[in-house]
């Protein structure tokens, strides 16, 4: 028989986002990945690996070498399963599924777990402004002043200056989230917004405000991965990874060509579909990363959704559960949450609910291929990967 | 912000603001780096350090409300992304104005100023700011 190395996705598991005071780091991923490991039926003990995306455990909680305090933690330190933790900051669980993913298509691997943790709350005030900017150039943007939501901000006005359009576009992405995530049981938010609220809260970096900013949440997403062979010995159904792309460009924003066109994302969808041999209008739904309202923005016009400036066009109207193009079905970052290195597992979460046809209130009607979109950064790193089809 | 080597080794960059000229294709970076990304290896050993003029234009521009502990004091500020005339593009606060009378375009120049300080008893960090230019 003539296997090809395809890999699928076989069960997932999630912890539920949010403040969660009374639940630490260990316990919320070992929630998550051994919730995957139920649903797709499977046994810890018999993983070949486990990738783990984390992105500041060590600047929160005082905690690195996370991929073996898992491991330990799911009972399997005596198990001989190998684990290592992938960082490439708000990034990285995008980034864990992508090596995982390699292990198996190099044929090295035929069952693997990854899991995505991030425990956001445990400081306070604006403590973790410092630490989140740990995700910028802190030598040349961080040290000046530059927050994750200054850059954000920076790229906010100047789009809106060159393209004559109002804040009412950013908020529209917002208002959608929020709309999507009172549909999720797990998500950090359950109630939904309106375009006045979104537009008028307190301002965080202006012109972008509180319903502008994805919130810090704590939360662990998990999925288990499976060779073509290993599916067929043990007869699993699941969601086919179809492609895969990660693009880098220039660290810092004012080293680019723009401030509103991440280059990473247009690359890393551009091949993403390519490998996955289908086009924009063969994706039913989208999970993109808007840790702010303008990357939501930006990133339907860098993957294509929307040509340039015409973001407006789509956002009030096709990107519900039953538009043109749904997105983020899930609430997003800003409203499903955004634990960092959680966050990019938690979409492909998502993405194997929406076509297994489980994803219940929220489900996108004949829902075939999904595309995930998650960046590091301002933008210096992005992973697009395409779930679906046969 | 923190350790003391850290910072002194970029004193020549933040205080005077000492970029990079590629000495293959002439092209002018700021923050410094050691390699030409248009030149690659041609750049090798070519990256000569060059003064920027510090002056520029307003590119973009925010007024940060949620500030890091650093910047409790200066809260809320104006960080603004600044095309030198130099050729460079480069973050920085822009002070002494406010932030009604900035906008995309507004000609700034840099100054030297305090930048951020590690708490009442700790390390004075100094660089560029930015004024307006009038």
């Amino acid at each position: 028989m003539q296997l090809s190395n395809d890999v699928f996705i076989i069960g997932t598991g999630e912890s539920k986002y949010g403040e969660l005071w009374e639940r630490s780091l260990r316990e919320i991923s070992v929630e998550a990945g051994l919730k995957a490991i139920e649903s797709s039926g499977v046994r810890t003990k018999d993983l070949d690996a486990i990738y783990m995306g984390n992105s500041l455990s060590g600047m929160i909680s005082g905690q690195e070498n996370i991929g073996a305090l898992m491991s330990d933690y799911a009972g399997i330190a005596d198990e001989d399963v190998p684990t290592l933790r992938i960082e490439a900051s708000t990034a990285s669980g995008a980034a864990a599924v992508y090596e995982a993913y390699l292990s198996i298509k190099s044929g090295e691997y035929d069952l693997v777990m990854v899991g995505g943790v991030e425990k956001m709350t445990e400081l306070y005030g604006n403590e973790m402004i410092d630490i989140s900017s740990s995700i910028l150039d802190r030598e040349w943007e961080a040290f000046f002043g530059g927050t994750p939501a200054a850059m954000a901000a920076l790229s906010a006005r100047k789009y809106m200056k060159d393209y004559g359009v109002g804040k009412d576009v950013l908020a529209a992405i917002s208002v959608n989230d929020h709309k999507n995530a009172s549909m999720n049981p797990i998500a950090h938010f359950s109630n939904i917004i309106t375009m006045d609220q979104a537009m008028n809260s307190t301002p965080v970096a202006e012109p972008l405000n509180l319903m502008d900013c994805a919130p810090q949440s704590d939360g662990a997403s998990s999925i288990i991965l499976a060779s073509e062979k290993f599916m067929k010995q043990e007869k699993k159904e699941g969601v086919k990874i179809a492609g895969s792309g990660i693009s880098q460009e220039y660290f810092a924003l004012h080293s680019r060509d723009s401030l509103y066109s991440m280059k990473s994302t247009v690359n890393a969808s551009r091949k993403a579909l390519q490998k996955a041999n289908v086009t924009l209008d063969d994706i039913s739904f989208a999970e993109i990363h808007d840790s702010f309202s303008i990357y939501g923005v930006m990133a339907l016009e860098d993957i294509g959704f929307a040509g340039r400036g015409k973001a407006k066009d789509l956002v009030f109207s096709e990107i519900g559960l039953k538009g043109k193009i749904p997105i983020n079905p899930s609430g997003g970052l800003k409203a499903k949450g955004f634990p960092y290195g959680a966050s990019g597992v938690g979409q492909f979460v998502e993405g194997y609910l929406q076509l297994m046809g489980k994803a219940g209130k929220r489900q996108v009607e004949n829902a075939e291929y999904g595309l995930l979109h998650s960046v590091a950064g301002t933008g210096s790193t992005s992973i697009v990967h395409i779930l679906g089809g046969e | 912000m923190g350790e003391l080597s850290r910072m002194w080794r970029e004193t020549d960059h933040r205080y005077r603001m000492v970029g990079e000229k590629c000495g293959n294709c002439g092209k002018l970076y700021f923050p410094p780096r050691d390699i030409c990304p248009v030149c690659h290896r041609d750049s090798i050993d070519k990256m000569q350090d060059i003064e920027m003029s510090g002056k520029g234009e307003v590119i973009s521009f925010t007024i940060v409300h949620d500030v890091p502990p650093a910047f409790t004091r200066q809260r809320p500020y104006i960080l603004a992304m600044i095309k030198l005339d130099d050729g460079p593009t480069m973050t920085g606060q822009i002070v002494d104005t406010q932030p009604s009378d900035i906008e995309i375009g507004t000609r700034v120049r840099s100054v030297f100023r305090k930048i951020s300080e590690d708490g009442h008893s700790g390390v004075i960090h100094y660089g560029y700011k930015f004024v307006r230019d009038v």
